[in-house]
């Protein structure tokens, strides 16, 4: 049976009091695609669910339900332009500036499934053999500790592996394991996975050179929206690089970013930094 | 027919063949001015199978900006490697979904509309 307003609800409510996601009305079709599984599993209606959701008694529930409306969709290599930007411009300025530290940090803000962050470590080790010698650190943090524990694993199927990933780099870089694949010991050692709620106050992170947070801010209400984009950010690097999705933007939220158009693609640092770059650049 | 589905969907006008040696032939005839952008081929083909066809046109040079995505229930390392190695752009194993396929052939440069 379909979800009625009443249900949506309290969906609505508990998924913005757990995780600041907005809900927008007419996304009830949301609400039944993602929980329509966890029903099953359970062994009961959507209906019912929501109902054991209403009586607030069971957290693992909640967990669930937050983990099951939160998990996006992603695939290797997704929108192409991040990464070309990123093996174009960011990381040939960044390796040029930091040549005596050697030390690079990324973070991938909604690492989701880990394809983002080992897409980010398979550009460095094809394109960037002098990271060999480097102190390299890929952070990523997702809400779901489902997610977590998959990106810490690296295990994909034949039809994850399918979306993005060019077949020469899945022999190079992946090995079979069963009916999966899973990612070579040389990505995952610069993989450091942590569950982590964007919208609740953050632990220590460290400074970061590039932050990927692509397709997450779309979820959130404005005042979320700019505390994470100032959060963001108080932990970039005076020099660094931020990544957002294509439908996202800091425009009219945090104006101390600046966009910066390369190629057919582009990204965001702080205001002043690209002046810096291209004069070194040049 | 799924694969001629999923591709007319996308634009792109469709001709099959029953097995190798067919199409082989086929893309021949074709030469020099109609030859397709695309070839998709299954390992698995009577007469000649799916790697004799990938090493036939890479040993044509008026097939050579002819792009080839192998698509198969094969799914072996060592068979992905033979194909890429023989000439193949790109390797799909079958379970696959239209998303799949548009994905490989924009990876390989296919005009697909995707960024």
């Amino acid at each position: 049976m379909p979800i009625t307003s009443l249900e949506f609800d309290v969906v609505r409510k508990m998924i913005y009091e757990r995780a600041a996601i907005v809900l927008e009305p007419g996304k009830e079709y949301l609400v039944e695609a993602r929980l329509g599984p966890l029903a099953r599993a359970d062994g009961c209606t959507i209906n019912q669910l929501i109902g054991r959701l209403r009586n607030g008694t069971e957290r693992s529930l909640s967990d669930r339900v937050v983990e099951a409306l939160t998990t996006n969709e992603t695939a290797f290599f997704r929108d192409v332009k991040p990464f070309e930007t990123l093996k174009s411009t960011v990381l040939p300025e960044i390796i040029a500036r930091k040549s005596a530290s050697r030390q690079l940090n990324i973070w991938c803000a909604a690492s989701s499934s880990g394809q983002e962050p080992y897409t980010i470590a398979m550009t460095l080790k094809e394109h960037f053999p002098q990271l060999l010698n480097w102190q390299v650190r890929i952070l990523c943090t997702d809400i779901s500790t489902e997610m977590v524990t998959r990106t810490k694993l690296g295990r994909y199927s034949q039809l994850e592996i399918g979306r993005g990933l060019p077949a020469p780099m899945l022999l190079k870089y992946f090995n079979r394991v069963g009916l999966e694949w899973e990612a070579a010991p040389e990505l995952k050692r610069w993989l450091d996975v942590r569950q982590m709620n964007l919208a609740a106050p953050w632990p220590t992170l460290g400074k970061q050179d590039v932050v990927f947070c692509r397709n997450v801010l779309i979820y959130f209400d404005v005042d979320t929206k700019r505390s994470i984009l100032r959060r963001i950010r108080d932990l970039i690097t005076p020099e660094g690089y931020l990544f957002l999705g294509a439908a996202e933007t800091t425009r009219g939220l945090d104006d101390q970013f600046e966009s910066m158009h390369i190629g057919s693609g582009g990204c965001y640092r702080v205001l002043g930094a690209g002046k810096t770059v291209e004069r070194r650049v040049s | 027919m799924i694969l001629r589905k999923i591709l007319e969907s996308i634009g792109f006008e469709v001709e099959q063949a029953e097995n190798g040696r067919v199409a082989y032939d086929l893309l021949c005839s074709w030469i020099p001015f109609d030859v397709p952008d695309l070839a998709l081929v299954d390992w698995n083909m009577p007469e000649m199978n799916g790697i004799e066809l990938i090493e036939a046109i890479r040993d044509n040079s008026e097939l050579d900006a002819l792009k080839i995505i192998m698509c198969t229930t094969e799914t072996e390392v060592s068979q992905m490697t033979l194909a890429l190695l023989t000439g193949a752009n790109e390797y799909v194993m079958k379970p696959f979904t239209a998303e799949t396929i548009i994905d490989k052939m924009a990876l390989i440069g296919m005009p697909v509309g995707t960024s």
